[in-house]
């Protein structure tokens, strides 16, 4: 899922250069401009799907076994949340140094790039906190099989964390764009990948109400 | 060709039509009280899709037969009401079917599932394992004694798992191998599985039940014909399934009771 | 490289290592010769899997030369065990739905001519699409491994249902590393599909070249862009359910298995699981997967139907609104598979007033055809035979649905060999006829060569009524009460029936083997047919207005530009009968 992920964001790449021609991305939107922002809709529309499936087998699963036990979220969970949210920030802070250009020079790249590389540590932290929110959890005895809370905790959050690596990834390639020759920076291609990144916290910030609440 | 079309079309309907309406092919005649229902609603179902199947199959062949392969320079023509009498045709024809199939049809399923069991119903517990099907009465007590999984041995015949060293109740079960039930009195089968899914179909008692795993579901059924019927399993259960096969014996009541105090003698 | 207008613009430079040519590439029109291909092998498999079926049911102790070979374990002395028998019964069905129903009519036909009917150069994503099939041909091959594993492939049909798919080895030969396979190689699919889903319809949403607004798409890019619509759906819920599947297997979670099965004598160490629930995420995704399969070919038979006709469909709109409305509706229906497995009552009227209401647009679909039809002036040809074939079969499988949706008649039909007529018929046949219609339709623009008429009706002919005389007979049995799944009926109920199964038998060989005839026909056609010209059929929609086969970038770097609805046919235009959908001439008067 996260390879799946990774090319939404990056299979524009063969897409005509397009938007660095000044303005060309707030006047009219090529058809490939276009087909970047609906296939990304469209992936979340799907991811969205995936995950309802998950949440309504959590629901059947609950029902059927009277097996339900509920435990404690790691508490580290809420500062992976922060974590993520803020990254959402500062990516957006990223996005409107981004619009604010009709062109991107040398001179807007470093500002550019440090919210995109302060967004991506983010992501990280929240990535390697959601692995010790897990190590705590095993050190309490709770593995994947151990009951079927448990499971889906692991499952969700490994689903999750998957696709959150997907956005990193994509941002990955956008900075390296940007650090390139900046030509090859393709706003449509951005702009994707803010979206991306957006719902995955909207993603993680539903999933954690799900976690909540049923575990 | 477009002529050849229709004609081998007109032949495939109507050879397939044919053995049909004649019958041929007709479930074993049926031994419940509720089944008369479902056949109705089966013969009826069959006289709209048998209306609808040669009904489209020979306009097709018509209009091929006669629009195919004109001359050149034919004129084309629409059909008089196009493709709104279309949509009223399906919305008139299909909707009436719809209606008259899926709103009064339902009594037939609501005859098996939404009547409740009597309370004098005879209970019977069945049990599907790979790949053979066990049957349960409750004996002089009434009561069935709890299944224990761990228990099960086949080996030493032990096909439910019963405690009977410390479970009173399942001391005096009695575990067959065939399915017997007095005729003309209300069976309440109980369905337990063993490990994976079955399923209980008796074609002549117009039941078919799948045995699910983890959940315990009942069917409840009179039979009205004294005679010998097949059981088998519908739902693919491993290498075995299409050998899972039991018999469901029919019997007067008197018959039934000394077929009941034998087996319990056997036990 | 010229100026690239924001609208049309080059996706990708030509290719010119032999990889990116034809292995690894880009290009839709190769993708979607790719998925063809696939398609091909997968369905030869299937086929020569349901032929092994077939005689094993009729003579169960047969010796078939070479078979042990594939299978020691499985055909000792090339003789079908049981549990073999169950293999080939899964493996038959997964390959049929999945890697020829699933790839051929949408994936393969759709990849190649819903770019150039929209106008445009290529897909959206073209390193997607590329992955997309790569990922496809790498389930193939997991699945596919499972014949040379020593435990064989597994037992549990397409439909898998746990727990007998979710135990691992206790449950049966083919149970360990035969099902693990196939669980990674669905998963597999499913990414693949989402992957190409999303392509079709960000393409069809984007891409489409100046004048094509959606309702001048051709009826089959409709078709495509809401099967992809659906597809989206199914497979983003297949998913799930495959990875929950291969945790209980691998993992050792219970997703789907209960407490205290014993199976082969082992208390198994789950808990709490719920069958149902593999079975309703399953069915969420396997109803509409039978509309991925038929909705395809319902929009390439409407399109080659209004071509063979010279005139237009009754009403373009009414077939693209029932499509959708079959496409709605498709996931309302799923519980109709599950009327007899312990579901709710109540939900099984739920479920069976919409699968009802489905036959409403599905008749209209039919009605529009048959109106059509009326007062024109049909061209017989391969093509148009098989799409006249696929109204029957439509027909024909269609009527039988009246009685599996209604949970009553389910009651004696459920599991019976008239469920396996019915959706043979109207998803396998009717769709595969689709398939048919689509090859000899558009082979011609996709190597530029005509395929021979004589193999074709020929084809069409044996094929028409050898389906006929397979699968009427299956409803038949099914009337009787013949379950289905099992390797053999000795000595039971069915004794006095099986003349029937012999009669399928010889015509399941003589139908599958006038396939030899297709076979001989595309390899034959595809080197010594004769030269096809750029627009043989006299066709309006875009593919036409291309060379034959159309070059890399399929407009030659022009932008076309649409002037008309799809299908300007019995018109009195400047080149005959019909108007290119690309032709500045003005719009007939009246039309």
């Amino acid at each position: 899922m996260s390879a799946a992920i990774h090319q939404v964001a990056t299979a524009s790449q063969t897409l005509p250069r397009v938007s660095t021609r000044p303005g060309s991305a707030a006047k009219v939107r090529s058809g490939a401009e276009a087909a970047s922002r609906s296939g990304i809709w469209v992936a979340i529309f799907t991811i969205t799907m995936t995950f309802a499936a998950f949440t309504s087998a959590l629901f059947v699963r609950q029902g059927s076994g009277g097996d339900w036990v509920h435990f404690a979220l790691p508490s580290i969970l809420y500062a992976n949340t922060f974590a993520l949210l803020l990254s959402s920030v500062t990516l957006e802070m990223a996005r409107r140094s981004v619009a604010a250009k009709h062109m991107i020079d040398s001179e807007s790249v470093p500002l550019i790039s440090l919210w995109l590389f302060v967004t991506l540590l983010l992501g990280f932290s929240f990535l390697v906190g959601q692995y010790e929110a897990w190590r705590q959890l095993a050190a309490q005895g709770f593995y994947l099989a151990t009951n079927p809370n448990s499971s889906f905790y692991y499952v969700l959050t490994a689903m999750h964390g998957l696709h959150v690596m997907g956005g990193i990834a994509a941002l990955v390639f956008v900075m390296g764009r940007l650090a390139g020759t900046h030509a090859a920076f393709r706003r449509s291609t951005f702009e994707s990948t803010v979206i991306y990144w957006h719902f995955m916290g909207v993603l993680w910030l539903y999933l954690l109400l799900v976690l909540r609440t049923k575990l | 060709m477009g002529k050849l079309f229709a004609v081998i079309l007109v032949i495939i309907a109507l050879a397939s039509a044919y053995p049909i309406a004649t019958h041929v092919f007709v479930l074993p005649e049926d031994i419940s009280t509720h089944g008369h229902a479902i056949d109705d609603q089966l013969s009826d179902t069959m006289a709209e899709a048998g209306f609808s199947f040669l009904g489209a199959q020979l306009v097709l062949a018509f209009f091929v037969w006669k629009f195919a392969e004109r001359k050149a320079g034919a004129k084309l023509s629409n059909i008089p009401g196009g493709a709104k009498l279309m949509v009223a045709i399906a919305f008139i024809i299909v909707g009436a079917e719809v209606f008259a199939l899926g709103v009064l049809g339902q009594k037939a399923w609501a005859n098996v599932y939404f009547t409740p069991p009597r309370a004098d119903a005879l209970q019977i517990q069945a049990q599907a394992g790979q790949f053979a099907f066990y049957f349960r009465y409750p004996g002089a007590d009434g009561k069935f004694g709890a299944i224990h999984p761990d228990k099960i041995d086949e080996g030493n015949q032990n096909y439910f798992g019963l405690d009977p060293a410390n479970d009173v109740e399942s001391r005096d079960d009695i575990v067959t191998g065939e399915l017997a039930i007095p005729v003309d009195r209300e069976i309440h089968l109980l369905m337990h599985a063993k490990d994976v899914g079955h399923s209980f179909y008796v074609r002549e008692l117009r039941i078919q039940q799948d045995f699910v795993p983890g959940l315990d579901l009942s069917v409840h059924f009179t039979a009205t014909k004294i005679g010998k019927y097949e059981i088998v399993c519908t739902q693919l259960c491993g290498l075995g399934h299409y050998n899972m096969k039991a018999y469901l014996n029919v019997m007067s009541q008197d018959d039934f009771e000394k077929w009941l105090k034998q087996k319990a003698s056997e036990q | 490289m010229q100026e690239v207008s924001a609208q049309q613009a080059h996706v990708h430079a030509p290719p010119e290592t032999f990889l990116r040519k034809y292995v690894f590439s880009l290009d839709h029109k190769v993708i979607a010769k790719q998925y063809y291909g696939l398609g091909l092998l997968a369905v030869c498999i299937g086929m020569a899997l349901s032929w092994l079926m077939r005689f094993h049911l009729v003579w169960p102790n047969a010796h078939i030369p070479g078979l042990e070979l594939l299978s020691k374990a499985g055909a000792p002395g090339g003789v079908i065990t049981p549990e073999y028998y169950l293999s080939l019964l899964t493996m038959h069905g997964t390959l049929m739905v999945f890697f020829v129903l699933t790839n051929a009519p949408f994936a393969a036909f759709g990849n190649y001519f819903l770019p150039i009917q929209i106008g445009a150069e290529d897909m959206a994503f073209p390193r997607f699409n590329m992955m997309s099939f790569w990922v496809t041909f790498a389930g193939f091959i997991v699945l596919i491994l499972a014949f040379f594993i020593p435990d064989g492939p597994p037992i549990a049909g397409w439909t898998s249902y746990a727990p007998l798919s979710a135990v691992g080895k206790d449950a049966g030969p083919g149970m360990a590393w035969g099902m693990n396979l196939w669980g990674i190689s669905i998963a597999l699919f499913c990414i693949g599909s989402l992957l190409g889903s999303l392509n079709f319809i960000a393409t069809t949403l984007d891409l489409r070249a100046k004048g094509m607004t959606l309702m001048r798409m051709p009826i089959c890019t409709w078709a495509w862009f809401i099967t992809a619509c659906i597809a989206l759906l199914a497979f983003a819920v297949l998913l799930p359910a495959c990875i929950l599947l291969i945790l209980d297997r691998l993992a050792g979670t219970s997703f789907f298995v209960p407490s205290g099965l014993v199976i082969s004598d082992r208390l198994q160490p789950h808990s709490g699981g719920s069958p149902l629930l593999w079975q309703h995420l399953f069915w969420f995704f396997g109803h509409p997967e039978v509309y991925i399969a038929i909705l395809p070919s319902m929009g390439i038979v409407s399109h080659i139907l209004i071509n063979s006709m010279r005139k237009p469909l009754l009403s373009a709109r009414v077939i693209i609104y029932s499509m959708m409305s079959i496409g709605f509706l498709s996931y309302m229906v799923w519980g109709h598979h599950m009327f007899v497995s312990g579901m709710n009552p109540f939900s099984s009227l739920m479920f069976s007033f919409p699968t009802l209401t489905i036959t409403i647009p599905a008749t209209i679909m039919t009605l529009v055809w048959l109106g059509s039809l009326y007062g024109s002036n049909l061209r017989i040809t391969s093509a148009s035979l098989f799409a006249i074939g696929f109204i029957s079969m439509f027909v024909s499988g269609g009527v039988s649905g009246f009685f599996l949706a209604q949970p009553s008649i389910d009651i004696v039909l459920h599991a019976t060999y008239f469920v396996v007529g019915h959706f043979h018929m109207v998803m396998g046949v009717a769709s595969i006829f689709g398939v048919f219609a689509a090859t000899y339709f558009w082979f011609s623009k996709i190597t530029g060569r005509m395929m021979n008429e004589t193999l074709g009706k020929l084809h069409f002919w044996l094929t028409f009524i050898g389906t006929y005389c397979i699968f009427m007979p299956f409803h038949y049995l099914g009337l009787v009460g013949n379950v289905r799944r099992y390797s053999s009926f000795v000595d039971d109920f069915m004794a006095p029936w099986l003349g029937w199964h012999k009669f399928i038998t010889i015509s399941a060989f003589v139908t599958g083997g006038a396939q030899l005839i297709f076979i001989f026909n595309l390899i034959y056609s595809r080197f010594k047919g004769a030269p096809a010209s750029e627009n043989p059929w006299e066709a309006t929609s875009l593919e036409w207005s291309v060379p034959s086969p159309p070059p890399w970038n399929n407009f030659g770097g022009k932008h076309p530009v649409v002037y008309h609805d799809p299908y300007q046919y019995g018109v009195n235009g400047a080149k005959g009968d019909y108007i290119m959908q690309d032709s500045p001439e003005p719009d007939p008067v009246g039309s």
